[in-house]
C-alpha cells in the first residue's frame, strides 16, 4: 500500500526512528542531552544573541578556526567512542561469546569511526589551524574570501550533523569508511546508511574544496611586503601543498560520490555488478582522491612540527630549501601511488611494480624531512615543552609506521598482509602519531596566540605520555595480530587461534588513550579556570620566530594594526636579535568584512537538501535546493559587505596593547 | 585633518579594492581548474565504460552528428557573442553589453533545449541511463555539462536583472568577466565532449 503520506515523506517512516539497538540509542540520546544542556545553558545565561552575533555569523578566520577545532574535538570524542566499542567487541567476541555489539552495529561502528575521524576530526583540526594561523603567519588581516571561508565551515558542520543524525533516524553505512561497491550498491545495502555516508561527505567535501581554493589564493596573493615565497614559514608552505592537493583531489571525490548516488537512486550502472558496470573503477577513483587525502592531512602536521622544532630548539630550521622541495615532491608523487591500496586487484606485475616503486620513492622526501628535523635539534638548546614532546613521540612512532608502509609497498608482501590488522596498525601509526600528534602540538603551541593564555604544561605532558604509551599498547599488538593472519573489521574469531590476549592488550591501550583524552579535557578546563595565572602578556610566550608572535595575545580581529614588512625568514626572531627600536607606525584605514548570516543559512539549506536526498523526500529536496540558490544569489548580489576600520581607532587600540607590553617589561 | 590626508585614504581603499578584484578573478580561475578536474573524472569514467554497452546500442548507432554539430555551432557562437559582451562591458557600454548577453542567453537556451530534446528522445526509445554502463556514463558526462550551462544561464539572468536595474559598476564588470570565463570554459569542455563522445564514437567501427 502506498498512500500519499508515505510518498510525501519518501522512505522515511515513524519506524525509522532508532529504537531497537541500545548502543546507538544511547549514543543518540546522549548527543540530544548534550545539545539540550547547551541550549539550557545559553538560555540561562542569555547568551543567544551573543552567540549569533559574535560566533555564528562571524567571518573572522580566528573565530572560525576555534569553531572548527571545537567541532573536530567533539567528533574526535565520538570517533574515539566508536574505537573503544570496537576494541571491546574484539576483546570479548571470541569462541562461544559474540561480544558486546550485534554484527550490524559493529559494521556501522567501524564505518562511522573511519568516516568521522578522517572527515570531521582530522580535517576539522587541519582547517582549524589553517584558519587560526595562516593569515597571521603571512602577515595579513584576513583570508582572500572571508565569506566563502565561513560558508565552508558551515558546510563542514552540515555534513557533521548529517552523520550524527544517522544515529537517531535510520542507520549509518555498514560498508566501511570508503563504501566499496558492489556492497555499497542498492542491491546489497538497501537501507539509507550508504546515502547518509554519501551526502555527509559530499556536503563537507564541497566545503573542503572551497577552503582549499581559499587558502591557495590567500597564500599566493595576500602575503605581506617582503615575504617572498622562500621566506614563508614552513607551516605556510605545507598548507600551500595541502591546498594544491585539495584542489586536485577533492573534485574526484565529488564525482565518485555523485556516481555512486546515481547508481543507487536512478538505477545507473557505473559500479554495479550487472549492466556493464565496473566496481574496480570505483576503487580506483576513490583512492585517486584517497591517497592524496592522507597527504593533505599529514603535510600541515609536518608544517606544525617544522615550526615547533625550530622554536623549541632555538635554531633556524635545518635545510629549509630541501624541506620545500620535499613538500612538492610529496605533492606530485602522492598522485602516483594510489594503486598500492589494492595490489590484489589483479592489475598485473608491471602495474603493481610501478606503483610499488613509486610508493617506496615517496618515502624518500618524507625521510628528508625527518632528517632535517633531527638536524634542527642537533646542537640546539632544546626546551622540552609539551609541543616538543608531541614532536618527539611523532618522530619515533612515525618512522616505525613509515617503515611498515615501505614493507607493504612490496606487492608480494602486500598480498600476504592486505586488509589485515597489520595494515590497520600501519595507517593508524601514520595518522595518529603523524596527523593527530601534529595537530595537538599545533593547538598547544598556538593556543596562547588565540586565547591569550597558555595551557597547563604539566597536564599536557601527562596527556602526551598517556597517548604515547596507550598508542604503543593499542597498536603493536595489531601489527603482530596482522602477521598472525587477523583480518580487519573482524566481528568474531575462534578461541583456538590464540589471538585473545593480544586483543585484550590492545583494548587496554585504547583505554589509556581515552585517559589521555580525559586529561586533555581536564587540562583545558583547568587552564580556563586559572587563565589569569597563565596569561600571555608579552604576546611571545615561547620565544617564537615568526610573525604571529609579534602581535599581542589574543590576536586582535584585524591581526596587525600596521601590516608588517619582512626582510628575512623568521622575521620576528631576526628583529628581536637585531633589537630593532620601534619605527613610528603609520596607521591607515582598513576595510574589513562585515559579519553575515548567509553562510549558516546556505548550510541549513544544504543540510535540508542532503537529508531529503538520503530519504528521497523530493519535495523537501526541491525546497532545499531552491533555498540554496536564492540564498547564494541574495548574498552575491549584496555589494555592501565591508566596513571601514578607521586609522584613529586602530592607532588607539594598538597603543593600549603596546603600553601593556611595556608595563610587563 | 588636511585635504591630502583624505585623498590618500580614498586612494588606498581604491587600490585595495582593485587588488581584491584581481584576487577574486584569480580565485575564480582556480575554481575553474577544480571544475576541470571534475570533468576530467567524468571523461575518465566515460573512457572506461564507453564499450560496456551490455547488449544495448553503441555510440555509433545512437548519435546523430547533424544535431551535435548544430549544438556545437550554437554554443561556439554564444561564446563569441559573450566575448563581445565582455569587451563592451570593459568599454562601459551598458546597452551593448545587455544585448550581447541576452543573445548569449537565447543561444544557451536553444542549446539546452536541443540537448534536453535529445535526452528525452533517447529515454523514450528505451535507451535511457538505466540501459547500460555506457549510457549511464554518457548521460552523466553530457548532463553535467548541460547542468553547468543551466547554472550559467541562471547567472546571466541575475546579471541582466542587475544591469537593467543598476549601473555598469566596477563590481558588475568583475562579475561579468567571471561569467565570461565560466561560459568559455564550458565551451572548451564541450569541444572535448564533441570530439571524444561524438566524433570518436562515430568513427569507431
Amino acid at each position: 500500500m502506498k498512500g500519499f503520506g508515505v510518498n510525501l515523506l519518501g522512505k522515511l517512516h515513524l519506524s525509522s526512528i532508532q529504537t531497537k539497538d541500545l548502543t546507538t540509542l544511547g549514543a543518540a540520546i546522549s548527543i540530544l542531552m548534550g545539545g539540550l544542556l547547551v541550549v539550557i545553558l545559553l538560555s540561562y545565561t542569555h547568551r543567544w544573541k551573543w552567540l549569533w552575533r559574535e560566533w555564528l555569523t562571524t567571518v573572522d578566520p580566528k573565530r572560525l578556526g576555534v569553531m572548527y577545532i571545537i567541532v573536530a574535538v567533539l567528533m574526535l570524542i565520538r570517533g574515539g567512542m566508536d574505537a573503544l566499542m570496537m576494541r571491546a567487541q574484539q576483546a570479548t567476541s571470541v569462541g562461544s561469546s559474540h561480544g558486546v555489539l550485534s554484527s550490524s552495529t559493529f559494521q556501522q561502528v567501524f564505518s562511522a569511526h573511519g568516516t568521522i575521524m578522517i572527515f570531521f576530526a582530522a580535517m576539522g583540526l587541519m582547517f582549524g589551524l589553517f584558519n587560526l594561523m595562516i593569515p597571521l603567519l603571512i602577515g595579513t588581516r584576513d583570508v582572500a574570501f572571508p565569506f566563502l571561508n565561513a560558508t565552508s565551515f558551515w558546510l563542514f558542520c552540515a555534513g557533521m550533523v548529517l552523520v550524527n543524525m544517522s544515529l537517531g533516524i535510520g542507520e549509518f553505512s555498514a560498508a566501511g569508511w570508503l563504501a566499496y561497491p558492489p556492497l555499497s550498491e542498492l542491491k546489497y545495502s538497501p537501507g539509507v546508511g550508504v546515502d547518509y555516508w554519501i551526502w555527509s561527505l559530499q556536503i563537507a567535501g564541497i566545503g573542503s574544496l572551497m577552503s582549499g581554493i581559499n587558502f591557495l589564493v590567500t597564500i599566493l596573493r595576500k602575503r605581506c611586503k617582503g615575504m617572498t615565497l622562500m621566506r614563508m614559514p614552513m607551516f605556510v608552505w605545507s598548507s600551500l601543498g595541502a591546498s594544491v592537493l585539495i584542489i586536485f583531489a577533492f573534485p574526484i571525490l565529488t564525482v565518485t560520490l555523485f556516481l555512486l548516488y546515481l547508481d543507487r537512486t536512478l538505477g545507473m550502472h557505473f559500479f554495479t555488478a550487472g549492466g556493464g558496470g565496473n566496481a574496480m573503477m570505483y576503487v580506483n577513483l576513490i583512492w585517486a582522491w584517497g591517497h592524496p587525502e592522507v597527504y593533505i592531512l599529514i603535510l600541515p602536521a609536518f608544517g606544525v612540527f617544522s615550526e615547533v622544532v625550530a622554536t623549541f630548539s632555538r635554531k633556524r630550521l635545518f635545510g629549509y630549501r630541501s624541506m620545500v622541495w620535499a613538500i612538492w615532491a610529496i605533492v606530485l608523487l602522492s598522485f602516483t601511488v594510489w594503486l598500492h591500496h589494492f595490489f590484489t586487484m589483479g592489475a598485473g606485475a608491471d602495474v603493481n611494480g610501478f606503483f610499488g616503486i613509486m610508493t617506496m620513492v615517496i618515502a624518500v622526501p618524507t625521510g628528508v624531512k625527518v632528517f632535517n628535523w633531527l638536524f634542527t635539534m642537533y646542537r640546539g638548546r632544546i626546551k622540552f615543552a609539551s609541543p616538543m614532546l608531541w614532536f618527539m613521540g611523532f618522530i619515533v612512532l612515525f618512522t616505525i609506521g613509515g617503515v611498515a608502509g615501505v614493507v607493504m609497498a612490496i606487492p608480494p608482501a602486500d598480498f600476504q598482509i592486505h586488509n589485515s590488522l597489520f595494515l590497520v596498525a600501519h595507517f593508524h601509526t601514520m595518522i595518529v602519531s603523524g596527523v593527530l600528534f601534529g595537530y595537538f602540538a599545533g593547538i598547544t603551541y598556538w593556543f596562547p596566540k588565540v586565547f591569550g593564555f597558555r595551557l597547563n604544561e604539566k597536564l599536557g605532558k601527562y596527556a602526551f605520555y598517556c597517548w604515547t604509551i596507550g598508542f604503543v599498547l593499542a597498536f603493536v599488538p595489531l601489527y603482530i595480530l596482522g602477521l598472525m593472519g587477523a583480518t580487519r573489521r573482524l566481528d568474531h574469531y575462534s578461541s583456538s587461534l590464540g589471538w585473545r590476549p593480544l586483543f585484550i592488550v590492545a583494548g587496554i591501550g585504547a583505554v589509556i588513550i581515552a585517559l589521555g583524552v580525559v586529561i586533555q579535557l581536564i587540562q583545558l578546563v583547568y587552564s580556563i579556570l586559572n587563565r589569569h595565572e597563565y596569561r600571555d602578556v608579552t604576546g611571545d610566550p615561547w620565544n617564537g620566530r615568526t610573525l604571529e608572535w609579534s602581535v599581542p595575545s589574543p590576536a586582535p580581529s584585524y591581526n596587525f594594526a600596521v601590516l608588517p614588512e619582512v626582510r628575512s625568514r623568521d622575521p620576528f626572531w631576526e628583529s628581536k636579535k637585531a633589537k630593532v627600536i620601534h619605527v613610528p607606525k603609520k596607521y591607515i584605514d582598513v576595510s574589513m568584512p562585515k559579519n553575515t548570516s548567509s553562510g549558516i543559512v546556505i548550510a541549513v539549506f544544504a543540510l535540508m537538501f542532503g537529508f531529503a536526498a538520503v530519504w528521497h523526500i523530493w519535495i523537501l529536496a526541491a525546497i532545499g535546493l531552491l533555498g540554496l540558490i536564492i540564498a547564494i544569489i541574495y548574498r552575491l548580489s549584496d555589494d555592501n559587505t565591508e566596513f571601514i576600520l578607521s586609522a584613529e581607532k586602530l592607532a588607539r587600540q594598538d597603543r593600549v596593547s603596546d603600553l601593556a607590553k611595556e608595563y610587563v617589561r | 585633518m588636511t585635504e591630502t590626508d583624505v585623498l590618500t585614504r580614498k586612494d588606498i581603499l581604491k587600490e585595495e579594492r582593485m587588488q581584491r578584484d584581481s584576487t577574486r578573478i584569480f580565485g575564480f580561475w582556480v575554481y575553474l581548474m577544480t571544475d576541470c578536474v571534475l570533468f576530467a573524472g567524468l571523461f575518465a569514467v566515460y573512457a572506461v565504460l564507453h564499450n560496456n554497452t551490455f547488449g544495448g546500442p553503441s555510440a555509433k548507432s545512437l548519435f546523430s552528428l547533424h544535431l551535435v554539430l548544430t549544438e556545437t555551432l550554437i554554443l561556439l557562437t554564444s561564446s563569441f557573442i559573450c566575448g563581445l559582451g565582455i569587451v563592451a562591458a570593459h568599454h562601459h557600454n551598458k546597452r551593448l553589453t545587455i544585448v550581447a548577453f541576452l543573445l548569449t542567453m537565447m543561444l544557451g537556451l536553444a542549446f539546452v533545449g536541443l540537448e534536453f530534446g535529445d535526452f528525452y528522445h533517447l529515454a523514450s526509445i528505451g535507451d535511457s541511463w538505466r540501459r547500460s554502463a555506457f549510457l549511464s556514463a554518457y548521460f552523466t558526462l553530457v548532463g553535467t555539462h548541460g547542468l553547468h550551462i543551466c547554472v550559467g544561464l541562471l547567472w546571466m539572468a541575475v546579471m541582466m536583472f542587475r544591469l537593467l536595474k543598476g549601473k555598469l559598476t566596477q563590481s558588475n564588470i568583475r562579475r561579468l568577466t567571471m561569467l565570461g570565463l565560466f561560459w568559455h570554459f564550458l565551451d572548451v569542455v564541450w569541444i572535448f565532449i564533441f570530439t571524444i563522445v561524438y566524433l570518436m564514437g562515430a568513427v569507431r567501427a
